[in-house]
């Protein structure tokens, strides 16, 4: 992706593919991302989630809330210093559940992104190398039927054909995300797959797979760990929003989206049922979106 | 390329992409484990009411012909019989749709218009508080889901300090206008009610705030930084060199250029405004599309979906050539060369 290896007139022309930048150069793309306070703090409540959430079952001061747990004694009570989010109408700590349930928020991103992110790359790179063929003419026309409806709209279409779990909402997510980035990578692909390197490579023989995934991919990787940062927000979002209409984790088993909703029919003077949780939501998005806009800064070239 | 024979394109890959969406919510109904037609039903209807309702649904065909019979109705305007309502759903849809469709285009317009505000303030006032301040709301703006957005409000004005409407579309003992487009700020005025319009203006503007908050920020901050970038190009220098004023540069020369990237983005906006006021209307109880498909989702109401699906992708296309056609409007360079989306 350097300006180096464009072909030009110098009597260097690049046969050798430009190493990836983002594995070298460690110490100054920390010093790039550090040099922006906001990202830092984006890293630290990144990192505070990710940890409480890992440790969750441990870590909560009432793991047996998070169950099928009834306490009619203690109902609707407000936030106090035992129980910080106070209590919800069926006398759980809603701190505890909140903790808890980011984990289910979590898990949906590494999936989806795991299973998206994969996919929609290979997808690219192969219409991309394969451009103006019938390969490149499929992949990309179905890439753009699934581009055609907002991600939001079809998970929730695909989710309620299913049976409504967190599992069935990761799939209907995923279903939806990887043609983002197969319309990413394509782009780069098509303009990369005419550089001297690949050319030269496919001159000395190298397989297709060869050229693919060790000479190709490593030019597209700082765009797609860029947008990669940037989607984590926009998963969690969707992530929410399908559990807020009973798409995703059942209860008892808390989910975000599912709090806010229950909370919110209990809305005026019992607040604290959604509202922590919908702060949570925030919480949990703003960091991410910080700690993506640091690496975003950090990964895209020329741009000091 | 002329802009007859580029929107002629353009109409031609829309079609093939509603197609395509078509084929994929169709295989998506249809290929789930179980039967569509017991779902609908539930598990206590007698087997023979079942085999008539998958006869009816043409469940007892091969795939190819199934979906033969559904997109014939589907190019004739109908959309089949809902499960739950038992009324046609494209008549469920005309009833229900406008109510939406008012939400999102007002919290479009909001979208368009304080994007663009907040993204010129902020780039003008480039490294001052007002940057500043502009840059700390868009960090929680982007973060907050409109149906989070939505559930503050309520709090707020519902509850705290109620001046505005939180419920529904129209106060308690106002009528209704006689129904033109559906949408009742619009009708209200071609009819001069103005009591009427008021009424339903004040209720819209909860809804549609949460709606377009998102997408508000995300935009001033295309919109900013798109600014920031121009500011430095020559043509900028050279019209500074002229003693043309600061303020018609700004809005003459630096803003129509520097809102190209801004109109791609709003162009993906829209139709998630239109998405996520599914969840919105829920909140404020608003009687558009949002509790009729929810409903359709959970009880497996295949036609509805298949058709909320399709009148939402059929949404997206349109506004993607109205994007294009206004990049080309922006943009004289782009000439509408057809390359792939936008």
């Amino acid at each position: 992706m350097r300006n180096s290896n464009q072909p030009n007139n110098s009597m260097a022309i690049s046969l050798v593919r430009p190493k990836s930048i983002f594995w070298h150069n460690l110490g100054k793309n920390w010093y790039k991302f550090s040099r922006n306070r906001l990202s830092i703090v984006g890293l630290v409540i990144v990192a505070g989630i990710i940890i409480s959430a890992i440790f969750a079952p441990w870590i909560i001061p009432y793991p047996e809330h998070t169950g099928p747990f009834v306490d009619f004694e203690n109902t609707m009570q407000p936030p106090s210093l035992q129980h910080l989010f106070g209590i919800d109408n069926i006398g759980r700590d809603i701190f505890s559940r909140v903790i808890f349930a980011s984990r289910g928020a979590l898990i949906m991103v590494v999936v989806v992104l795991a299973l998206a992110v994969p996919s929609g790359v290979l997808l690219g790179l192969i219409a991309g190398y394969f451009q103006n063929t019938w390969i490149d003419s499929i992949i990309m026309r179905i890439t753009d039927v699934f581009l055609a409806v907002p991600p939001l709209m079809l998970a929730l279409a695909i989710a309620a054909v299913l049976k409504p779990t967190l599992m069935n909402a990761m799939i209907a997510v995923t279903f939806t995300w990887w043609a983002r980035y197969s319309r990413l990578v394509y782009g780069m692909a098509s303009s990369v797959r005419n550089e001297y390197f690949v050319i030269a490579a496919d001159l000395t023989g190298a397989s297709k797979f060869h050229i693919l995934l060790r000479e190709i991919l490593p030019n597209c990787l700082s765009p797609i760990f860029t947008k990669v940062a940037l989607d984590v927000g926009w998963v969690i979002l969707v992530g929410a929003s399908l559990s807020f209409v009973g798409l995703g984790e059942q209860p008892p088993i808390p989910a975000l989206g599912q709090m806010v909703s229950d909370g919110a029919t209990y809305m005026p003077n019992y607040w604290w049922m959604s509202i922590f949780p919908a702060l949570a939501i925030v919480l949990t998005i703003l960091s991410f979106n910080l700690l993506g806009d640091g690496l975003r800064d950090m990964l895209e070239i020329g741009r000091d | 390329m002329k802009i007859g024979s580029f929107l002629l394109k353009r109409s031609l890959h829309s079609i093939f992409v509603i197609f395509g969406l078509s084929v994929v919510i169709f295989i998506i109904g249809r290929v789930i484990p179980g039967d569509p037609a017991r779902m609908a039903l539930g598990p206590r209807a007698p087997e023979e009411v079942v085999q008539r309702l998958r006869q009816e649904m043409y469940l007892d065909k091969p795939l190819p012909e199934q979906y033969f019979y559904w997109i014939r109705g589907v190019l004739s305007g109908d959309f089949g019989r809902s499960l739950v309502t038992k009324r046609a759903v494209s008549e469920d849809i005309k009833e229900y749709l406008p109510a939406t469709a008012e939400l999102a285009i007002f919290a479009g317009i909001l979208m368009v218009i304080f994007a663009i505000l907040l993204g010129t303030l902020a780039a003008q006032y480039k490294d001052t508080w007002v940057d500043n301040l502009i840059r700390a709301l868009s960090y929680f703006g982007v973060a907050i889901p409109a149906f989070v957005a939505a559930i503050i409000f309520m709090l707020l004005f519902g509850y705290y300090w109620p001046i505005l409407p939180v419920l529904g579309r129209l106060s308690p003992g106002i009528s209704y206008p006689t129904r033109i487009t559906g949408l009742l700020t619009l009708d209200s005025l071609i009819q001069g009610n103005f009591v009427v319009f008021w009424d339903a203006f004040k209720h819209l503007i909860l809804p549609s705030v949460a709606l377009s908050l998102l997408h508000i920020f995300q935009n001033a901050r295309v919109t900013r930084s798109s600014m920031v970038d121009n500011m430095r190009k020559d043509f900028i220098s050279a019209e500074r060199g002229y003693g043309i004023p600061e303020r018609v540069i700004m809005f003459k020369y630096l803003l129509k250029p520097s809102l190209i990237p801004t109109v791609s983005v709003m162009g993906m906006g829209f139709p998630n405004i239109f998405a996520s006021a599914f969840l919105v209307e829920m909140i404020f109880n608003w009687p558009g599309i949002s509790r009729y498909g929810i409903n359709a989702m959970m009880n497996k109401d295949l036609y509805v979906i298949s058709a909320v699906i399709i009148v939402f992708g059929s949404i997206f296309v349109v506004m993607n050539i109205i994007v294009d056609i206004t990049l080309a409007f922006l943009d004289p360079r782009i000439r509408f060369s057809t390359g792939r989306g936008i």
